[in-house]
């Protein structure tokens, strides 16, 4: 083997190692954006999203149309603020239905559009005016059991 | 025998013989560490999908083949090929070097073998370990992500999205690495200090070849337990 074949190869070696390395960061750090055919900005006031992730999907009649870019938290409406966006192919309706949905009992969290009827499209930035939170399993929980708790109280008024 | 080593560590100014080193550990365990990542990213896929799928979950996938890759897989089982691979070759080679009195040999021309053969293996070792362990953990991923998103279809926006927001840098992928190099100094030390140990016979160098395997692959194992206690201890 000669020297400079060796080095060559050593060289490479390093740099793929390196490389390796990079790539196991970038995953983290969400540098990478690979969604690059054309698409246009939706935005969301959520009251509460649950767990709903950065790039989960925007889904409507269970066809992926887009993705969730960027969560952040309104201090002024104490909203959770949602920005999507979704493939320019499909507009939606001025009074589209934004939810977040679970696929699955434990599955993945993700925003269900629902078009309403409305002749004007949604253009690009404009915010979706109705939106529904996700379903926290506590909540619902929380709710059964007052329900429950009062309805005993109507059924025995004496007691 | 480590602080030999250590005392020998202007060796380091030998820089071409460990480029040698690294090229013959490194360099040339390469093809037996991508085609065993991917192979062991494909089939968690495969066996992780299956029992996620049962749950509705399976796009938590990502995150299983991940977070066991990085963190425990990649560096093990690239510390286990890694040793049988080329800390063998190291045993042998200076096993052998040692039986036809090649290291005497040295000693006799004032050249320290410890310096001129055991010091460049030893560092060119532990310098490609961790290298080796990030590629086994991204041939592993990508192995994961073939199976999952383009055979069975998991959606590929949640795969690499779970993935994402489960995978901690700090203390994932720098525990990984921080493992992979404790992996690299006990393997190359155990081999370099087999063959240097070695009776000078064909079947004393045979006997040490066997034991840098055993030994290392044992070490690993009982390492990695120690190294995982002190480092995921309290964290999720």
């Amino acid at each position: 083997m000669q020297r400079t074949m060796m080095d060559f190869w050593v060289g490479l070696f390093v740099m793929a190692g390196i490389g390796a390395l990079l790539i196991l960061g970038l995953k983290v750090g969400n540098l990478t954006d690979f969604q690059t055919d054309k698409s246009y900005v939706l935005v969301g006031n959520f009251e509460n999203i649950g767990g709903l992730k950065v790039r989960a999907p925007v889904k409507s009649a269970g066809v992926v149309v887009g993705r969730v870019t960027d969560i952040q938290f309104d201090v002024q409406t104490y909203d959770a603020v949602v920005t999507m966006k979704v493939d320019t192919r499909y507009r939606f309706p001025k009074d589209t239905f934004a939810s977040i949905l679970t696929s699955g009992l434990l599955g993945e969290q993700y925003i269900g559009l629902l078009p309403g009827g409305d002749e004007e499209m949604l253009a690009d930035g404009e915010k979706i005016m109705k939106t529904n939170s996700a379903i926290v399993l506590e909540e619902m929980i929380g709710r059964f059991l007052f329900d429950k708790a009062s309805e005993k109280k109507n059924l025995d008024p004496e007691i | 025998m480590l602080l030999v080593l250590l005392k020998s560590v202007p060796g380091f100014l030998r820089f071409r013989l460990i480029t040698r080193e690294i090229y013959y550990a490194g360099v040339m365990s390469l093809i037996i560490i991508l085609v065993s990542g991917l192979f062991v990213g494909m089939v968690l896929g495969l066996q992780g999908y299956e029992t996620l799928q049962k749950f509705g979950s399976e796009s938590a996938v990502g995150t299983l083949v991940a977070l066991s890759l990085v963190r425990e897989l990649g560096p093990v089982i690239a510390a286990l090929l890694f040793a049988s691979r080329a800390g063998s070759a190291m045993t042998a080679e200076i096993g052998l070097m040692k039986a036809t009195e090649q290291l005497a040999a040295m000693g006799m021309m004032a050249v320290d073998p410890i310096a001129r053969i055991v010091a460049p293996r030893f560092w060119g070792g532990v310098f490609s370990m961790p290298l080796l362990a990030a590629m086994f953990s991204v041939m592993g991923v990508f192995g994961g992500y073939l199976v999952t998103v383009i055979f069975i279809g998991v959606d590929e926006g949640s795969f690499w999205s779970q993935m994402q927001s489960s995978v901690d840098f700090r203390y994932d992928i720098v525990n990984g690495v921080i493992k992979s190099c404790f992996f690299g100094v006990v393997v190359t030390a155990i081999a370099v200090f087999e063959g240097f140990d070695a009776p000078p016979t064909a079947e004393g160098v045979s006997g040490a070849t066997t034991r840098t395997v055993v030994t290392s692959a044992l070490a690993i194992l009982g390492l990695d337990f120690v190294l995982t206690a002190f480092m995921f201890r309290g964290v999720s």
